[in-house]
């Protein structure tokens, strides 16, 4: 496992600016998510970070050390736009992306032979990959992803072109990855972010807007909702404190389902002390905002509590 | 390095284990050899002599066809229509009618087959007729025959060439046929190799191979390992072509082991009267010369200094190969399609179809001084340069050196070009790439 530290990169093409002195810190074998609208330039710094492509200004350190070619080898890329040589078999394929990851031919085929029995795909090793389905395909693109062992692993866009199937697969083995390597992907499936991520980095328009532990995010963007479900008898903006409002309503005779905007604690306090005295209280809970919803507040500047609100709970 | 070999090798063995690339092999040695094998087979092979009956009424002509092992002619007084008569029954192959009229016009000769009696027998005929008129129409003016014959000189030409105090035979005909065959060779290889090569990286950059492979490799290496690994297919298929054609001539050889031997010359039948003593030798030595072609060509095949062809042919193909190889990298990686690469590949293909236009002329001009540019200029010089070699005098060595060198030079700087143009394109997918982008990489070179 290593760390990535990433300090002030900037990337031009032309004129147009990919990177804005981005900085960011990922931590030793942790699951690190890179999110931000198409374009934002999240493919860039991957391809910064697998060398691909050389920063226009800052630098990447792996364990303390500047990113140099030797590294390659402790890393695993699963890009976005994925391919595989049509004409060639599965077997030979696999073998000659493991070699270029420095894997000798014998232990290449081994941890290949490994791999492809516990996807159950071992009987596809002579076949041509034009054979294959799509599907199959994403399970062998895979496999060399993480066939070498790297410490670093990195996945872009993972789960789009995936079948729902092969998503799974992959969110089990990300959790599995986890315990020998760094992970580093970018996705904006929501969802996993907060399935999967310890921490993530929100890029928008070249720049990072919003970075830390998933936790002290969800903690930091608190919309002060309330999901609350009462029995009264009445209008139920009676028990209303002053203060209150009424984000979402549902109603099944006198059994109220709400979703409540409370600015401060105390008012909190007091609607549940009104409707456990008029009414019955059935279940409560703090609403915290999804990751979708934190992503479209920082990316339209709508508040956050205006998108929860209206979002499916 | 160790990743450029291992890319070289998936180049190299993807494409011999082809089955287009079996085919080719086998095929290319097969016709090669046919190409050697069978006008020499053909000239051999011997039909039923032809025979000819010669209606001569003029009188002028009697006994002076010569006879040849393939073709016979017998003089007949008989009517023509008895003659044909005869014909239709195949007691000959066919009448040669000569009309007294000749004298005065010669278009009226007339000859009736059963059959085809073939163009060779046709030359024959032909000549006797225009000597024997001339030779009448000489005499008639008072001029001796025999003065006819000093005047007929003969004009088949051997080429020699002075080397110091040494006469040696130049052969030019098959120097002209191995400098064609070398420079057609290598343009054929350069632009089926080459453009094998930007198919290559289309492949790769269209089907997004390529974004895997450059997180290991550099896109450099990746670019020269397919480059090398595909000249070690065209290598591998042009030794395999010399030694299976060699193969196939040797056990020609064997089965039939006259074949390419030097070969007496048939003696002229010199049966019929009529003949001076000095008639009769002409005839025999038309026949020596008749036989001569074929000992010309395996006489030269030994004098020929075949290695130099062989060495300058490698060398020239492996550097051509590379410059070319590099240039249709660099375009590959700007497309997305091969029906894309129009606009890019015009200013590649038009120096290699200069070079190839221009064998012909540098072929009859070998020393001359658009020869001269056209085998120094690194673009064209593969070709051109291939098509002066075989000649005698052999081309200068520093015209050699400073080609080679300059085709070297131009293929390192080619190749830095191309891995700029290589690196920045195979990335750029789904964008259409012009060449003012392409300058614009150039101008604002960073990275």
């Amino acid at each position: 496992m290593i760390s990535v530290d990433v300090e002030n990169i900037s990337k031009y093409f032309g004129n147009y600016k990919a990177l804005d002195d981005i900085s960011l810190h990922v931590e030793k074998g942790s699951v690190f998510g890179l999110l931000g609208p198409n374009g934002a330039g999240k493919t860039t710094l991957i391809r910064i970070l697998m060398q691909i492509y050389a920063p226009d200004g800052g630098s990447v350190w792996i364990d303390g050390k500047k990113l140099s070619p030797e590294h390659t080898q402790l890393m695993g890329y699963l890009p976005e736009e994925r391919g595989l040589y049509k004409k060639m078999t599965v077997g030979e394929q696999a073998l000659f992306f493991a070699q270029l990851k420095g894997m000798s031919r014998n232990e290449a085929e081994k941890e290949l032979k490994k791999w492809f029995e516990k996807f159950d795909i071992l009987s596809w090793w002579d076949r041509k990959v034009e054979e294959l389905s799509k599907g199959m395909a994403q399970k062998v693109q895979f496999i060399i992803t993480v066939v070498h062992k790297p410490r670093l692993i990195v996945f872009d866009e993972p789960f789009s072109g995936f079948d729902p199937i092969n998503v799974e697969l992959l969110k089990n083995e990300i959790l599995t990855l986890k315990e020998h390597a760094t992970i580093i992907f970018s996705t904006h499936d929501m969802n996993s972010v907060e399935e999967l991520c310890d921490e993530i980095a929100l890029i928008n328009r070249s720049k990072i807007i919003l970075s830390g532990r998933v936790r002290a995010i969800k903690e930091q963007f608190k919309a002060n909702l309330y999901a609350i479900s009462f029995s009264y008898e009445g209008n139920p903006q009676e028990l209303m404190p002053k203060g209150i409002e009424i984000r979402k309503l549902g109603d099944n005779d006198s059994y109220w389902d709400c979703v409540v905007y409370a600015p401060e604690d105390v008012l909190v306090k007091q609607l549940l002390s009104n409707i456990l005295q008029q009414g019955k209280l059935i279940s409560f809970k703090e609403v915290l905002p999804t990751f979708h919803a934190i992503f479209v507040s920082k990316v339209t500047g709508i508040p956050i509590n205006e998108i929860v609100s209206y979002e499916k709970n | 390095m160790k990743k450029i070999r291992i890319i070289i090798l998936r180049e190299f063995l993807t494409r011999v284990r082809k089955r287009s690339f079996i085919i080719m092999t086998l095929l290319g040695p097969a016709l090669l050899a046919g190409l050697i094998i069978l006008p020499i087979y053909l000239a051999q092979l011997s039909d039923k002599p032809k025979h000819i009956v010669v209606l001569d009424e003029t009188g002028l002509f009697y006994g002076k066809f010569p006879n040849h092992a393939w073709i016979s002619f017998s003089y007949s007084g008989e009517d023509l229509e008895t003659l044909k008569e005869n014909l239709k029954k195949g007691d000959y192959d066919a009448i040669l009618y000569i009309p007294t009229s000749i004298v005065n016009g010669p278009a009226n000769v007339k000859l009736f087959m059963k059959k085809e009696v073939g163009w060779q027998a046709l030359e024959v005929i032909k000549n006797t007729i225009n000597y024997e008129l001339r030779a009448h129409k000489l005499a008639l003016a008072g001029v001796d025959k025999s003065l006819l014959k000093e005047i007929d000189v003969s004009v088949n030409i051997f080429t020699y060439v002075i080397k110091g105090k040494k006469e040696e035979m130049s052969y030019s005909d098959l120097r002209y046929f191995l400098g064609f065959f070398a420079s057609l060779l290598i343009y054929v290889f350069i632009f089926m190799y080459g453009s094998m090569v930007m198919r290559g990286v289309i492949e790769e950059k269209s089907s997004r191979i390529i974004e895997i492979i450059v997180s290991s490799v550099k896109p450099f290496e990746l670019m020269m390992g397919k480059i090398l690994g595909i000249a070690l297919v065209a290598l591998l298929q042009f030794v395999l072509w010399i030694f299976l054609t060699l193969a196939i001539l040797l056990s020609f050889k064997q089965a039939n082991p006259t074949m390419f031997t030097y070969k007496e010359p048939i003696k002229a039948e010199i049966k019929n009267k009529g003949l001076t003593p000095d008639e009769a030798k002409i005839i025999q030595q038309n026949a020596a010369l008749e036989q001569s072609e074929l000992n010309q060509l395996l006489e030269g095949i030994r004098n020929i200094e075949l290695k130099n062809i062989l060495i300058s042919f490698v060398i020239y193909f492996i550097f051509g190969y590379l410059l070319y190889a590099a240039m249709f990298a660099a375009i590959g990686s700007l497309v997305d399609n091969e029906t894309d690469t129009q606009q890019f590949i015009l200013p590649v293909t038009i120096p290699l179809l200069v070079g190839f236009l221009s064998i012909n002329f540098v072929l009859n001009n070998p020393d001359g001084p658009v020869s001269f540019w056209l085998s120094i200029i690194p673009f064209t010089s593969p070709i051109s340069m291939m098509a002066r070699i075989p000649f005698t005098p052999p081309v200068p060595l520093w015209q050699f050196l400073l080609s080679v060198f300059l085709l070297v030079i131009t293929f390192v700087l080619m190749v830095w070009i191309s891995g700029v143009i290589y690196r920045r394109g195979i990335l750029l997918y789904g964008k259409k790439i012009s060449w003012k982008d392409v300058f614009i990489w150039f101008a604002s070179q960073k990275n």
